[in-house]
């Protein structure tokens, strides 16, 4: 049993050689290199002659004001972000859910968005807010007589960006609560029919509770992508534009890395931002266990 | 029928209006661009909302065709995204493969750091990357980039093969190694024919994971000759006034072959998802 188990394992190791041998190239190599240069006061003038100079970057990434700044307005848009994603998803699944004619034609439309490249959405958005010529203005003035400076003032730039990446998130979570929904067996529904249970209690009873587990992962990996997700913030703002106030933390450490070549710093943020998306997922993770283990 | 899908005339009229009032919302900016798109060159700046806009014409398109290097650009995007594709693809069905049928050790190890390793920013990769391609005189080329997309792509696209072969029951392994198959026969003539959607949608994810890549590029590429798609269609919103219709165009014969195959493939990307997910 020992030998087979043995054999076992070098079959096993020789599947997975080659994809490990790359991994360790390109994934792991550069985590320790990271890791590394984040203890060094490497920049452009000290490229190659850096030295490790202890947790220096860290205490500067984290006593500077910009950090928290960053911080809370990074957390203000994932919240946000997942807000209107899962709830707009879950809504527009609910109602495609119920027997309806042009099912097939609206579903289709609706993930419009998710096929899109996420850089021409971005691109194309900026267009769109452009003060005098987007669409986006020309549509609130001939609806409401009025006008919205999107792209030149701080929160405008922010919402801009909310809503250029509302569009292109709600239809993951669409999809996923569609799949969930139809997993949901019918005769739960007959049974609380007979028991004369509301449309209400229904959906407290037996659509939350059972759309949940499907939901759980998909809004950890939502929030993981939306807290990393700089293209948007990036491409929508020109770069953090007006004068480097439209950032989340990577887009701020991207800038940090390649504009001001601030190599040691910018290592350093990237394992802080690193770190704190370890611990919640892992708290969210251990923590949802719990709940699907009382569900059964 | 279920009953509780089952909508009276006024939900009916309710639940259309507001599915329409999203389509709307979710087409308004495709069908944005392919109006501006055909707007003749004198009226880009226009402020009109029309859909077909007046005097249409396809002269961005032709403009973009023969008078802007779009096609460079394209046969570059080609050229690393279908590498990065070959290079995702061969090393995720042999990886996956391990990770779904054999208990060997470090096996939950290295599941958990492949989920880890979606948690990095970005920057924590691509600065690593950047300074050591810098440094093997590897900046500023494919090389360099199609070894950054692979490093992106490859932990998804290991993760949803395991998924997929995680589906294809034991026994038909079984059967084989009775019937006196070797390991390898049966995992190429048996278990990679099953496969073959889950390896077409990963063939598709890794080639869109290139295929509409900006920022790492913006990094790693200077050299205008190399620019990929994003970066040239980048290049023309830096002179949105003059460029707006050329963007447009580009904007649309950029994203219609990937929108078409994303919406033929969704029914197979939408099970693989959600399986994906209630399996963990």
């Amino acid at each position: 049993m020992s030998t087979l188990t043995a054999k076992r394992n070098r079959l096993a190791y020789a599947y997975l050689s080659p994809a490990m041998f790359i991994m360790a190239l390109v994934i792991a190599y550069p985590f320790v290199y990271n890791v590394v240069i984040s203890f060094s006061n490497m920049n452009l003038t000290h490229f190659r002659d850096w030295r490790l100079i202890g947790l220096r970057n860290y205490w500067l990434v984290v006593t500077d004001y910009s950090f928290w700044y960053f911080f809370f307005k990074t957390v203000l848009w994932t919240v946000l972000n997942l807000v209107f994603h899962v709830g707009i998803g879950v809504f527009l699944a609910i109602l495609l859910d119920k027997d309806l004619r042009g099912k097939t034609v609206y579903r289709t439309l609706l993930i419009l968005p998710w096929a899109v490249p996420q850089y021409i959405t971005a691109l194309t958005w900026r267009g769109m807010f452009n003060s005098e010529y987007g669409a986006v203005n020309l549509l609130l003035e001939k609806l409401f007589h009025t006008q919205v400076l999107w792209l030149s003032s701080e929160w405008g730039a922010f919402a801009a960006c909310l809503i250029t990446n509302i569009w292109l998130g709600f239809p993951f979570m669409m999809i996923i609560a569609l799949g969930g929904l139809q997993s949901i067996p019918n005769e739960l529904y007959e049974a609380a029919e007979i028991d004369g249970a509301t449309a209400w209690q229904k959906f407290r009873n037996i659509t939350v509770p059972l759309l949940r587990p499907v939901m759980v992962p998909a809004i950890i990996l939502g929030v993981i992508w939306t807290f990393n997700n700089f293209n948007v913030v990036w491409l929508v703002s020109n770069g953090g534009e007006p004068s480097d106030k439209t950032h989340i933390l990577v887009s701020w450490v991207y800038k940090s890395a390649f504009t001001y070549f601030r190599f040691g710093y910018a290592a350093a943020f990237s394992m802080i931002i690193f770190l704190i998306l370890f611990i919640f997922s892992w708290r969210f993770i251990k923590k949802t266990q719990v709940v699907e283990n009382i569900y059964g | 029928m279920a009953r509780h899908k089952q909508l009276t005339t006024k939900g009916k009229i309710i639940t259309h209006a507001i599915l329409i009032a999203f389509t709307l919302f979710a087409i308004f900016p495709v069908v944005r661009v392919i109006s501006i798109s055909l707007r003749p060159g004198n009226r880009l700046l226009s402020r009109s909302l029309a859909i077909i806009p007046e005097g249409a014409t396809l002269e961005s398109y032709v403009t973009l065709f023969f008078q802007t290097p779009f096609l460079r650009w394209m046969a570059n995007s080609l050229v690393v995204s279908l590498l990065v594709t070959i290079v995702g693809v061969g090393l995720a069905i042999t990886a996956g493969y391990a990770f779904s049928r054999f208990k060997f050790r470090g096996r939950k190890a290295s599941l958990l750091a492949i989920i880890t390793t979606q948690m990095f920013p970005v920057t924590m990769l691509l600065l690593p990357l950047f300074i050591m391609l810098i440094k093997l005189h590897l900046y500023d080329s494919f090389g360099g980039l199609i070894i950054t997309y692979s490093a992106t792509a490859l932990p998804f696209t290991i993760w949803q093969m395991k998924g997929y072969y995680d589906t294809i029951p034991f026994s038909l392994e079984e059967a084989a190694m009775i019937d006196g198959a070797s390991p390898l026969y049966t995992f190429v003539r048996i278990i990679l024919p099953l496969a073959l959607p889950a390896i077409a949608i990963t063939a598709l994810f890794s080639f869109m994971t290139a295929w509409s890549e900006y920022l790492v590029a913006a990094v790693l590429i200077q050299n205008t000759d190399l620019f990929t798609l994003p970066l040239g269609l980048k290049s023309f919103q830096a002179n949105m006034e003059v460029a707006w219709g050329l963007y447009s165009a580009g904007a649309v014969v950029v994203s219609l072959p990937v929108v078409v195959i994303f919406i033929l493939a969704s029914r197979y990307l939408i099970s693989g998802l959600t399986l994906g997910s209630v399996k963990g």
